[in-house]
């Protein structure tokens, strides 16, 4: 999947269409009055990848998911989701999208079971051979853990129960293309585990997954690719891995010797610690290596793009990306 | 099966499933029972009065006018529902998987048309079990309160719709209220319309309340009364008329009025009334 992304990072336009682009964006903007709130977002996936949206509060996150899923109008910008415009999107493709909004709080009065199997119904006329559709309610209900709250009516479920049954309304058309707007707020532990093994199998059956998140440790773990967003503009976009040696090439190794800590940082960690052992032997103890974590990226990018280095920063993130 | 036939059968159920849930949701059950049982209070206390000048019971010869009145108020049903889901984002779900709006729609009909069946149902049976007496609508008068009913509802519901597509919020409705209270009072529901000026009764005559009331009264009175109405006649055809004219009305309205409410309809809109209405609480 890895290998799927980096292809995808060339030039929307400058490349040929092809039947493995789910979402392809090309200067996406959005206006209210005379702010814009988008200024020209480019962003693309494709079938199976998982897509994570990070940046600040009112970085356009939502905005830019909303104009996806054709709840709302761009003032400008081309864009193709499973192949069609949002804003001419037929029952048919609705059908293959799923969606997760920021909030919910509808259909307080329905039971949980009740309503999965409802809102499936709606699904059944747009189930194919590739992709039965709905999913069935008390299979989805286990895969939420929500077995034990499958009678309780909704508004009497805690907020993360909520949450775990929206994702689960958001999966029930079984969707070729998903959109999950900060899906695990109020998420225990255990719920955030099964969720991410969720959204594997969800990508291992071709699902493509566009998700937005404040947990960086969780966009790490399931992102094939990482866009940042700051002020209504990507101002990163590569796998997680990419994103850190763009960051920096240094990791810090860090030891001690006879007792005492010592720092080093150098884009050559491995033949570093490789001489430092070769130097002083057994003296040497409590070798950790560390390279930039996701959380390292964000900050410096997000500090980049409001200290206004924002042009520099896209600058430089091409420059880089046309080097192996 | 066909989307169309899908979305159809999916309305139905859905339709159904929220009847259920309102039958048994004790303050949905009251809103709809507040206004029958307010009449049965009143109707006990008139128990011993009759229309002047007959031995007809004075609370027998009300109790038609409220039946179509309830009728009415269908049309504030479904605006608020429209108003009050649109607020907590189900309108929104709807918007959200293949076909959900116009199975929206059938279900809210669907409730609506139930619940305020249910209620004329009540009225109409209490009515019958306290005025047994003077209350006794022959074969034509069944015939003509289905018919009354059912046009009743065709012509309020769109209406309500469409105004439920306006409001911004359900607290708006209470501005309904209003009107609608002036225009029952001179709709010759609790007391005769030929009581009335001129130039009022014509306004009256305008608005369905007026005719639901009258049709009601021409299928559940006994033809002595027929002499205080307007013209001494029941006018049938003029009640199919202008109901059916607002039938028209609506059905001509709604459909794009809804469209446009639903094209704007997003999670931030969503959010956005939610946090304005957190800010009037507060
Ligand atoms: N209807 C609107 N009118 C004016 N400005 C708006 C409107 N909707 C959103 N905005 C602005 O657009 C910007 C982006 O909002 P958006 O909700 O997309 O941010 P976000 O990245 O999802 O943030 P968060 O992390 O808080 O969810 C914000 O500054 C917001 O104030
Ligand atoms: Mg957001």
């Amino acid at each position: 999947m890895t290998e799927v992304s980096e292809l995808s990072e060339e030039d929307p336009l400058a490349r040929p269409p092809e039947d493995g682009t789910v979402l392809d964006v090309c200067d996406l903007r959005m206006r209210y009055g005379s702010t814009d709130v988008l200024g020209g977002i480019d962003l693309t996936a494709q079938r199976g990848e998982v897509l994570c949206l990070l940046g600040p509060n009112g970085a356009g996150k939502t905005t830019t998911i909303e104009v996806l899923e054709s709840f709302r109008m761009r003032s400008d910008g081309w864009v193709s989701v499973l192949g069609t415009d949002p804003a001419h999107g037929d029952e048919r493709w609705r059908a293959g999208i799923g969606i997760v909004l920021q909030s919910w709080r509808d259909h307080g009065n329905w039971k949980v079971r009740e309503l999965l199997a409802h809102l499936g119904s709606y699904y059944r006329p747009y189930s194919t051979p590739r992709r039965p559709r709905p999913i069935e309610a008390e299979d989805l209900i286990n895969r939420v853990g929500l077995t034990d709250q499958s009678e309780q009516r909704v508004r009497s479920l805690s907020g993360g129960q909520r949450r775990r049954l929206d994702v689960a309304i958001g999966i029930v058309g079984n969707p070729e293309l998903l959109f999950l707007d900060e899906p695990t707020t109020g998420f225990d532990p255990q719920a955030r585990r099964d969720f991410h093994d969720l959204m594997h199998s969800l990508a291992d059956d071709d699902t493509t997954i566009v998700l937005t998140t404040h947990d960086l440790d969780e966009a790490e773990k399931l992102a094939d690719r990482i866009v940042i967003l700051a002020g209504g503009r990507v101002v990163a976009n590569g796998s997680p891995a990419q994103l850190a040696r763009q960051v920096t090439r240094d990791a810090e190794v860090s030891w001690t010797r006879g007792g005492q800590p010592f720092v080093h940082a150098t884009p050559e960690a491995t033949n570093f610690v490789r001489e430092l052992c070769a130097q002083y032997g057994e003296e040497i103890a409590d070798i950790e290596v560390r390279r930039a974590t996701l959380e390292d990226v964000y900050l410096s990018m997000v500090h980049r793009h409001e200290a206004g280095y924002a042009g520099e920063a896209a600058a430089e993130f091409h420059k880089r990306e046309v080097q192996p | 099966m066909t989307p169309r036939i899908a979305s159809l059968r999916a309305g139905v159920t859905r339709g159904r499933i929220e009847l259920s849930h309102a039958y048994t949701n004790p303050q949905e059950v009251f809103q709809y029972l507040f206004w029958p049982v307010i009449f049965f209070v009143v109707m006990l206390f008139m128990r011993g009065s009759t229309v002047p000048g007959t031995e007809f019971s004075l609370a027998a010869s009300v109790l038609p006018s409220v039946i179509g009145m309830n009728i009415a108020f269908g049309m504030m049903g479904v605006a608020g529902v429209l108003a009050t889901e649109r607020e907590d984002g189900t309108l929104l779900r709807a918007k959200a998987v293949p076909n959900g709006m116009p199975a929206y729609l059938i279900a809210k009909i669907i409730v609506v048309t139930g619940m305020t069946a249910a209620s004329v149902a009540l009225i109409l049976v209490g009515g019958l079990v306290l005025f047994g007496r003077d209350l006794n609508p022959g074969v034509g008068g069944w015939f003509t309160l289905v018919w009354v009913f059912a046009l009743g509802m065709v012509a309020v519901l769109p209406i309500g719709a469409a105004i439920g597509s306006l409001l911004t919020n359900p607290r708006s409705m209470s501005l309904l209220f209003l009107p609608l209270g002036g225009l029952i009072s001179i709709s010759g529901i609790f007391y005769p319309i030929t009581s009335l000026q001129g130039w009022i009764q014509g306004i009256a005559q305008v608005f369905p309340v007026y005719w639901l009331g009258l049709g009601m009264r021409s299928a559940l009175l006994p033809g002595d009364l027929v002499t205080v109405e307007i013209g001494e006649s029941w006018r049938h055809l003029e009640t199919a008329g202008v109901l059916g004219a607002w039938a028209v009305l609506g059905l001509l309205l709604a459909p794009p009025l809804l469209r446009r409410m639903a094209r704007r309809e997003s999670g931030s809109a969503v959010e956005a009334r939610r946090a304005s209405a957190m800010r009037r609480v507060s």
